[in-house]
């Protein structure tokens, strides 16, 4: 019989623990209960955003994949004056221009990081990094803005047809996304345990050997997250790429002179356009349409880098 | 009068399935200083936080058995945790003042509590220092930072701050382990003066504290009670090899 | 052990190319930051006057000022500080404070991870299609500052959790074992403590949302109002698309009104920076922990 007894009262301690009485939350003051709710509520709500963001995308932009056939939806002309809303061109524009973007920023990108974090004296990195934080600060209209100016005219003058072009548009994407890569590669060679540097020089290795045999692969994975974010934050920027990527709506023929050439993106397509159409238009639920492609996209890669390293996104919160 | 906590079959097992608690059980009296003592990592520390269910505070864990305090056990749905941690005060290992002043301090736990009174504060605060042997040092510097103290009056400090509550029970987790030895005398004669009005539970820092503080001792060894006895018994004849082991230094 | 095997002189050159290399890289980085500022700001400050900084627009916006740009940019970003602390700072605690490690709280990461990678020109979609229409709050101050606020909600979020995990778990027991109860331990130590770190996440927040051009285009930017708002259901200009508008709309705009423009979004949005790093390293000496 006692011994049945305690069973019932341990049971009990263990429900204790888990679950708050609810007549002590009620005693302590309505005023914290409501408050924890809210707290609970808010947390909860950034769930119920996305949700939301995703919800009014798909709202005003599903007639456009229920309406166009998927053929020319995907078709490669892009003229909506005339009713044709293939968004193959713009696809390519992204990718070209963002690719651009990678191509540049990457190298330098984690040869920054590596710099920072392995080889500059305490002196440098405290006048580097917050330059670097100041470059993740100016505007992209600022950016924009510049390449419209200032760097167009210097790529016309290498020989380029126009200033306004896809390789402009990179390289004013690379140095935005430039941040991003830094500082998260950054952090991702600060987690390599200073043992394994200590190891490796202690053989012999130069420093050199040492971050490319050691270093680098230790950080493998948190160096591929900071590559992927560098890609969401290039395909997801709007205003500097519509001021210089030149908004030409063709896909250019693949060649050497590829990135020479006008392109129009996604993201300037639906800044340039929306402002125009008519609410509840073909036009304006295929801008809309574009959009659920970018945010399946950017959902997608932050996804990936998310399965990568989830504890440093969880400190960056994705950004920088 | 009957015990003035009964601890009856309790096991507790963290998240990730280590056991800290093995069928323990033990009473402790009124009016005493009951020390509990043993290696590192025998499950005193988590004993302590059963006590004023600071354990809560740690995720996923389970306890099973029964706690009485004053005759109730404290794991019963609808214990009010909160009053039972300000009749059950804590002092910590490490002397933690809370940020702000040494009179913020005092009455934080007041404060919390709802009490409002100036005057009311103020007797508490010059009446909890004294009891922990602090008030001459510190009577004229009330409101500066707390963190300016030295390490023995921060204890001392930590201890009045429990003592504003005016709790029944105080527990001790290893109050004097980072203090020179005239601070931990000190803390030490405190403690004998504070046994006549409050139950102490304390884990002390070596045996020979264990022995020059107790009433009643226990011995704990990974996570079960060895033996408990008056301090005479247990630092004297004490009855299982494995106490006496180790109260004479021959162990591990 | 391969790397020992290789000559030594040979070793030492390709470390010294290779460290070449890694600099030449960084300074790759570095010179165009320090160029791009200079340049702005030598051939902007030019422009800037008391008149630009406090007249409204004249001439077909060639000349006088850009007092409602600016202005407009200030309320907006008061607007989406309105909409966007509560939240965060709430969403913040509960994951510092509240969440255990369960499958909502991996799903709570997961969405302000995602809406981090959310580019900007979808949220001005969103805020399109919510608050404008959907909500019917037109094309408004209200709209805009909604659209801001969800936007910088994951920046601010992750910093002030970084901010309230920072704060010593000692003063928590302390403070519960004081019988404080949760919230009050979280009203009384976490949040004074963890504030510097929550008000540089803030801050940092708001310069982004000052300089952001997409989420604003379709949701509360005017290309040009004579007159100041009135209440929250009007449009305003703002810094960052009057910058647009007149570097790419408006034919014979004088180059200098343009870089005074951009000059001012920049000090503006760079000023904000420079007061939240202040904040943080100004705190952080007068902890006493």
């Amino acid at each position: 019989m006692a011994n049945l007894n305690d069973f019932a009262k341990a049971r009990t301690a263990q429900i204790a623990l888990r679950v708050r009485p609810m007549g002590v939350w009620l005693r302590r003051g309505r005023l914290e209960t409501l408050i924890e709710l809210l707290i609970r509520l808010s947390g909860v709500s950034t769930i119920v955003i996305v949700g939301l963001i995703f919800l009014f995308l798909l709202r005003e932009g599903l007639p456009a994949f229920l309406d166009i056939p998927l053929r020319q939806l995907f078709g490669s002309r892009w003229y909506p004056i005339e009713g044709f809303y293939g968004i193959w061109p713009l696809l390519v524009g992204s990718l070209v221009v963002t690719a651009g973007a990678i191509v540049i920023a990457v190298p330098l990108g984690l040869t920054t990081a590596v710099y920072l974090g392995e080889i500059a004296p305490v002196w440098q990195r405290e006048i580097l990094k917050p330059l670097i934080e100041v470059l993740a600060g100016i505007p992209s209209i600022v950016l924009g803005f510049l390449g419209w100016v200032a760097l167009a005219p210097i790529i016309q003058s290498l020989g380029a047809p126009t200033g306004l072009t896809a390789l402009t548009g990179s390289l004013i994407l690379a140095y935005m996304a430039l941040p991003t890569i830094i500082s998260i590669s950054e952090d991702a060679l600060y987690a390599v345990p200073k043992e394994y540097r200590d190891g490796a020089l202690a053989i012999g290795a130069t420093q050199w050997q040492t971050i490319w045999r050691v270093v680098l692969p230790a950080a493998r994975s948190g160096l591929a997250m900071a590559v992927m974010l560098g890609i969401g934050r290039a395909i997801g920027e709007t205003m500097a790429v519509m001021m210089v990527t030149g908004n030409a709506a063709f896909i250019p023929d693949l060649g050497l002179d590829l990135p020479l050439h006008p392109v129009r993106t996604m993201t300037a397509t639906i800044a340039a356009e929306m402002g125009e159409v008519a609410q509840g238009s073909l036009h304006y639920n295929v801008l809309f349409g574009i959009g659920i492609v970018l945010f399946v996209v950017t959902f997608a890669i932050n996804l990936v880098a998310g399965r990568l390293v989830g504890s440093v996104v969880r400190r960056r919160g994705g950004q920088l | 009068m009957g015990p003035k906590i009964v601890v009856k079959n309790v096991y507790f097992t963290y998240g990730d399935g280590t056991e800290a608690l093995h069928n323990v059980s033990m009473e402790i009296a009124s009016y005493q200083i009951f020390v509990l003592f043993g290696p590192a990592r025998a499950g005193k520390t988590t004993l302590l936080r059963l006590f004023n269910r600071l354990s809560d505070l740690i995720e996923n864990a389970t306890v099973q058995g029964q706690i009485l305090f004053n005759g109730r056990d404290i794991f019963e749905r609808g214990t009010d945790v909160i009053d039972l941690r300000r009749r059950i005060g804590m002092v910590f290992a490490i002397p933690t003042p809370l940020p702000g002043s040494i009179r913020d301090n005092i009455t934080y736990g007041l404060r919390m509590a709802g009490i409002r009174n100036r005057d009311e504060l103020e007797s508490r605060v010059e009446r909890s220092l004294t009891q922990a042997a602090l008030w001459n040092e510190v009577k004229d510097r009330l409101d500066k930072p707390a963190s300016a103290l030295s390490g023995g009056q921060k204890q001392r400090l930590c201890i009045a701050r429990s003592l504003a509550l005016e709790p029944e029970v105080l527990i001790l987790d290893n109050p004097t382990s980072g203090l020179d030895p005239l601070s931990t005398a000190m803390v030490e004669e405190s403690l004998h003066e504070l046994k006549q009005r409050y139950t102490i539970i304390m884990v002390p820092h070596s045996v020979q504290q264990a022995a020059r503080v107790a009433t009643t001792a226990a011995f704990m060894l990974d996570g079960e009670i060895i033996e408990v006895g008056s301090a005479d018994q247990i630092f004297g004849q004490p009855q299982v090899k494995q106490t006496e082991d180790y109260v004479t230094g021959r162990f591990g | 052990m391969r790397l020992a095997m290789r000559p030594a002189m040979k070793r030492q050159q390709t470390q010294k190319i290779a460290v070449g290399l890694i600099t030449g890289a960084a300074v790759l980085v570095v010179i165009p930051i320090v160029l791009v500022i200079l340049y702005i700001v030598v051939q902007g400050i030019g422009a800037l006057s008391w008149e630009f900084l406090t007249a409204p627009p004249r001439n077909g916006m060639t000349e006088g000022g850009i007092m409602p740009a600016i202005l407009g940019t200030l309320i907006l970003t008061l607007g989406t500080a309105i909409v966007c602390l509560p939240l965060a700072i709430g969403a913040a605690i509960y994951l510092a404070e509240y969440a255990s490690d369960n499958r909502l709280t991996r799903w709570v990461r997961l969405a302000i991870v995602n809406l981090a990678g959310i580019p900007s020109i979808v949220y001005g979609l969103f805020g399109l299609g919510a608050f404008v229409l959907f909500l019917q709050f037109g094309t408004s101050i209200l709209a805009g500052s909604l659209t801001l606020g969800i936007m910088t909600l994951p920046v601010v979020i992750s910093t002030a959790e970084e901010a309230i995990l920072s704060v010593p778990q000692e003063f928590r027991l302390v403070s519960q074992s004081l019988g404080a109860t949760r919230w009050q331990t979280i009203r009384h130590q976490v949040l004074p403590h963890a504030m510097p770190g929550i008000i540089t996440g803030v801050i940092l927040g708001l310069s982004r949302a000052a300089g952001e051009t997409a989420p604003i285009l379709f949701t509360v930017a005017a290309f040009y109002v004579p007159h100041l708002p009135q209440s929250i259901s009007d449009q305003t200009m703002a810094l960052p698309y009057h910058l647009y508008v007149i570097a790419t709309q408006v034919p014979g705009m004088p180059l200098s009104v343009q870089y005074g423009t951009a000059l001012v979004l920049l000090l503006l949005v760079l000023s904000l920076t420079v007061v939240a790093t202040v904040i943080r390293t100004r705190m952080r000496r007068r902890r006493d922990w």
